[in-house]
């Protein structure tokens, strides 16, 4: 684009166009961000009404009640401990297993490639109540008490793929002769993926395992079916929909979105700085 | 499959030749894959006999038994064919506006956003961190009958019922916004892999600016575009929570049929004829659009 600043002067016609072109990509830019956080803004909002009656839908009056005192249900931070938990768990599992897998795939020829990338494809291309259903019927089977145990092991599943996919990217895109450049200096195949190919992966395997953990976190659908009466904190809040979602909800939902926001945007300046020294 | 970098195969192989190689990648798979093969294989395995079986009484709660009864399809499909052709109807205009939407924002973040490119990436994926749940209950307080949207539109005559919320619209509406960031993420990593020369050459040739996208960048994105298409309408087709939160009784779909047939009803051969044949229609809808499309590589 910058190059036509050599060119003859364009027309008044041309440089009016390009104004309103470039314009409007960034007016519809920013219509589209406005549309996305239109529901967040709706949730913050609402964490600091207080409501008339149970539903906590309509504007009454400001409050820091919600606020003040999160666990007024104490069942409702129960569920979301839970929740965390799974989530850490699953994550760390799924990250790591995943991880191997993008390994195998981007760094060895092998025999059944285009097998392991099919199952790896069809988890993705299952739909949610599909996986849920089926692992359901596993589950009861094999007489598996439904639990934090099976929300678990259904979690794990779902997000390998998603890793394997994140993980894989981060490696293709890698440049080979930043490694055989480690093996032109002596560095051993450990010291080579130590210090060269670990640090180059790390930001897709940080975004694989941020995926996971809000994938795991959020899933309802699923974890509906391989629940048993366990609540984690999508259940918590179907559940409560019923008598009318408490406005703890959204507070812990708006804890949600700026704690995300804020570890990715500690995480993208201290790579900026890294980057700088 | 988000892989929208073309997989050159790299597969660069560091020392190699000693007999200890050959095993490596097997011992690098064996874990996730083994997981992948019991809680996903297996299950399915076991659904496919599920949706066979047969009702040992009268009613589904004295269990089934181990049969080959084909009529569970054919009695399911006829049962339900609405929800199921809707299912699709719906999750095909989300996926297309989905794509409306998230095109020219993607565009705007990969050549016109400059230094601010990372943040507003990161702005375009906050919003999912709040859960999926909570968003989709602040769009009924979004969409409500008294609330500013309804009221304004409906001013302008353009609603037949005065009624957003308990509409197909609601439920497409809800589709769209909840899958976005799988639709604009690999759009934005598509666009933003194009080299700027190549646009730059477009319009040195003369190429208008319109001709220039529609002949260098949308084909260079294609990759994204079908990523994110798939992304989008995959989970969009199977979801249950948009019609059940934001759709009234007559816009449900076939998630939600699955659903309560698995969970309240408990007729297990039903529920899984029916997850068979979504399971089915997508991956034959995703097979002939990606052959279509001709990137391949996606997978």
């Amino acid at each position: 684009m910058s190059t036509k600043e050599a060119a003859p002067r364009p027309s008044t016609w041309h440089r009016t166009s390009r104004w309103i072109r470039n314009h409007l990509v960034v007016a519809y830019g920013l219509a589209a961000l406005f549309y996305l956080f239109l529901p967040i803004a709706v949730v913050f909002a609402f964490s600091f009404n207080k409501p008339a009656g149970r539903q906590n839908s309509t504007w009454n009056q400001f409050s820091l009640d919600a606020w003040r005192n999160i666990c007024f249900d104490p069942s409702m931070c129960t569920a979301v401990g839970l929740s965390l938990r799974i989530a850490l768990i699953a994550t760390t599992i799924a990250t790591l297993l995943g991880t191997l897998i993008a390994f195998a795939l981007v760094r060895h020829r092998f025999r059944g490639r285009a097998l392991t990338n099919l199952l790896i494809f069809l988890p993705m291309a299952t739909p949610e109540v599909v996986l849920g259903s089926s692992l359901l019927a596993l589950f009861l089977n094999a007489g598996l008490p439904l639990g934090p145990v099976t929300i678990t092991i259904a979690h794990i599943m779902f997000c390998i793929s998603f890793v394997v996919v994140t993980v894989k990217a981060r490696l293709q895109g890698m440049d080979p002769r930043l490694e055989e450049a480690a093996g032109d200096l002596y560095a051993n195949e450990r010291q080579t993926f130590r210090y060269v190919t670990l640090p180059l992966v790390a930001p897709g395997i940080a975004a694989a395992a941020l995926l996971s953990f809000s994938l795991s976190f959020d899933d309802y659908i699923i974890t509906n079916f391989n629940s048993g009466s366990t609540l984690t904190f999508p259940m918590y809040i179907w559940g409560a929909a019923l008598r009318g979602i408490p406005p703890q909800v959204n507070v812990v939902g708006s804890i949600m979105f700026f704690g995300s926001l804020a570890i990715v945007l500690v995480a993208q300046l201290a790579g900026r700085a890294r980057r700088k020294a | 499959m988000v892989a929208v970098l073309p997989s050159s195969g790299q597969t660069f192989q560091q020392g190699g030749g000693r007999r200890g190689r050959r095993i490596t990648p097997y011992l690098l798979l064996l874990p996730g894959m083994a997981w992948l093969a019991v809680f996903f294989l297996i299950p399915l395995f076991s659904l496919a006999q599920t949706s066979l079986m047969q009702m040992r009484g009268a009613s589904p709660d004295q269990g089934f038994v181990n049969a080959f009864n084909v009529a569970n399809y054919t009695n399911s499909m006829q049962q339900f064919m609405a929800q199921y052709l809707r299912s699709f109807w719906y999750s095909g205009l989300a996926t297309i506006f989905a794509l409306l939407i998230s095109y020219p924002l993607a565009y705007f973040i990969a050549f016109k956003s400059g230094r601010w490119k990372n943040l507003l990436l990161v702005l375009v994926v906050a919003p999912f961190f709040a859960s999926f749940l909570i968003r989709t209950y602040a769009w009924r307080t979004i969409l409500a009958d008294d609330g500013w949207i309804t009221t304004t539109i409906s001013h302008l005559g353009l609603l037949p019922d005065n009624r957003i919320l308990a509409t197909p619209i609601a439920v497409v509406a809800g589709l769209t916004y909840n899958f976005l960031p799988f639709m604009t993420l690999p759009l934005y990593a598509s666009l933003d892999r194009i080299d700027p020369r190549l646009i730059e050459a477009a319009s040195d040739l003369y190429a208008k600016a319109f001709t220039g996208f529609r002949k260098v960048t949308f084909p260079l994105s294609l990759p994204g575009v079908v990523a994110g298409t798939l992304l989008t309408f995959i989970p969009a087709a199977g979801d249950y929570i948009n019609a059940q939160l934001l759709g009234a009784l007559q816009n449900k779909m076939i998630g939600n049929v699955i659903q309560s047939e698995f969970i309240d009803i408990r007729d297990y051969p039903t529920a899984a004829a029916l997850s068979f044949v979504l399971l089915a229609t997508i991956l034959i809808l995703v097979t002939v659009y990606v052959r279509r499309s001709g990137t391949e590589e996606l997978l």
